[in-house]
């Protein structure tokens, strides 16, 4: 057992690297700090052949989450134009973060409230979402657990979740994949029939009531609910040492 | 061989009120303002804006001179959600035709090839489809893979541009440009969707057509030729306080000074007033010379 200590948001970026075992080669585009640290630890260790983005223009084989200098290796350019013929054409895994979530895994991130017209929180607008969750796998981080952002009904859905997808056409929702949300309190899934969502585990030291709590809708709960994995000795020292070296995933997510 | 270069005050001489124009860059990136504090100094208004939107989008908004927002996302970058062009669409001032980013490069194709829509799966289930009625659908005249029925994809129509504001590193004086930073953006899609006679493009600097190639530094970069172009302005720093890589970054100060009038009309008007009504763009670019004394 580690004789570090393991910090909550340690527990977290594990969490996240593991909603990429088993993509093989496709483009693991996390965003967000914490997801790009959780991306960059799944190919430091099971996951080699993912591909990473600089969050702008290239795709670099580095392992460290932030700070390249002119010496980051270039695997490719990926300008914006090009993000959008690797996405339709399915080979990449998103993590986006919601403002709002529902039990079916629709998201929004557009606005809150009011009207078509006159919304009465204007937030980012569609983004990528709807293309995004009909395109390919999505997964999604919410940094911060609270009933606020796990609502029963989205005001606006941006990205699609299952109750929707399972409305179209099959051959229209074939690449139609919600795999996890990781929050900072646990992580999350579909993996019930009516893909209605399931705690799939909790991180250690939060209860099943906390999450409950914490949530504005009615969770599937596995008995007994398992408890999210711990990072290993040598994914800790990638963390500390390599991929985030600053501890920037500890401003995201604190200690409780 | 036609010059094609003019100041950005006469360069907007070719828009009117209530044309449909857009903008190229991407949030507060490569973004055509000497263009845009041009058309500030106007009385044009009653605009539709289609823009990867960022202070472009704000300031338009903020001065009164849209009518209607195309977008998918508005953001300053480092701030996140673009003040002024939330508290234009909070107030109902200002009407959206929402799209999926994605959705937004295929109106601008679809205009560009004259085609009256583009065909994709994107935003099939969610609520854009409900948010702007332009969105259409279509079924696909051929058998699904698996042998179901044929699927329904959404018909995303044609974005038809009366005019289109970009900039770019470098251009020669017949129209032909290229950027030399890590993105082209949608710039080139934005003048091949726009109508002749409003395609204006900025450049940090104009060389001769002979040198364009070596200064841009390969062919590649080479993303505008001349058949795109209706005039080209020579605006050095003229993408400020937006970055235009690699000639400069974005100036997170001003774009910071500038996010923070929206907290009230007087301090608006004061940015306004200081800022945006100076005579021409060489006054403004003084300004921001100046105040750089000020702050070094």
């Amino acid at each position: 057992m580690s004789e570090q200590t393991i910090h909550r948001a340690d527990v977290c970026a594990v969490a996240l690297a593991e909603i990429f075992r088993g993509d093989g080669e496709i483009l693991a585009n996390p965003i967000g700090t914490t997801p790009m640290i959780g991306g960059r630890l799944a190919r430091a260790t099971f996951e080699p052949e993912l591909m990473m983005t600089d969050s702008e223009a290239t795709l670099i084989a580095d392992d460290r989450a932030y700070g390249w200098g002119d010496d980051k290796v270039v695997e490719t350019w990926n300008p914006y134009r090009r993000m959008f013929d690797l996405l339709w054409g399915g080979r990449r895994h998103v993590v986006m973060t919601p403002v709002q979530i529902d039990p079916f895994g629709n998201m929004n991130f557009a606005a809150i409230g009011g009207t078509v017209d006159r919304p009465k929180v204007q937030l980012l607008g569609f983004r990528g979402g709807p293309g995004n969750t009909i395109s390919h796998t999505t997964s999604y981080w919410v940094p911060k657990h609270s009933a606020k952002t796990f609502v029963e009904t989205v005001d606006v859905v941006c990205g699609v979740g299952y109750d929707r997808a399972a409305a179209l056409n099959p051959a229209s929702a074939r690449f139609h994949e919600i795999r996890r949300v990781v929050t900072d309190l646990c992580v999350l899934d579909f993996a019930t029939e009516d893909h209605r969502m399931r705690l799939a585990s909790v991180h250690p030291g939060v209860s099943v009531g906390a999450v409950v709590e914490a949530t504005g809708f009615e969770l599937v709960l596995p008995e007994p609910v398992p408890v999210t994995r711990l990072p290993t000795d040598d994914e800790l020292r990638l963390m500390n040492e390599v991929i985030d070296p600053e501890g920037r995933r500890h401003a995201e997510v604190a200690d409780p | 061989m036609a010059d094609k270069r003019c100041s950005p005050d006469e360069a907007v001489t070719r828009l009117k009120s209530g044309m449909t124009i857009g903008i190229g860059g991407w949030g507060a990136r490569r973004k055509p303002m000497s263009l845009i504090r041009a058309l500030l100094r106007t009385d044009i208004d009653d605009l539709t804006i289609a823009s990867f939107g960022g202070p472009d989008v704000g300031m338009l908004c903020a001065a009164g001179k849209v009518a209607k927002v195309v977008f998918a996302f508005v953001s300053l970058d480092a701030i996140p959600l673009e003040p002024h062009f939330r508290a234009a669409r909070q107030s109902g001032t200002v009407a959206a035709e929402e799209y999926d980013e994605g959705q937004f490069l295929l109106a601008l194709q679809a205009a560009a090839w004259r085609v009256p829509f583009l065909p994709t799966r994107v935003g099939l289930g969610s609520d854009v489809m409900a948010h702007n009625p332009r969105l259409g659908t279509v079924t696909s005249p051929f058998p699904s893979p698996d042998g179901s029925a044929a699927e329904e994809l959404v018909a995303v129509p044609a974005l038809e541009l009366d005019a289109a504001l970009v900039h770019y590193n470098v251009g020669d004086a017949r129209g032909n440009a290229a950027y030399t930073g890590p993105d082209p953006y949608f710039d080139d899609l934005m003048l091949e969707a726009a109508s002749t006679g409003g395609r204006i493009v900025s450049v940090e600097n104009v060389v001769p057509t002979a040198e364009l190639r070596s200064t841009a530094g390969c062919e590649h970069r080479l993303r505008v030729n001349r058949l795109m172009v209706d005039a080209v302005v020579e605006a050095p720093n003229g993408a400020h306080p937006t970055s235009c890589d690699p000639d400069y970054g974005t100036d997170e100060a001003a774009v910071a000074a500038y996010a923070a009038t929206a907290k009230s009309p007087d301090a608006w008007q004061a940015y306004r007033d200081a800022w945006l009504t100076l005579p021409d763009e060489a006054a403004y670019q003084s300004a921001v010379q100046a105040k750089g004394a000020v702050a070094r």
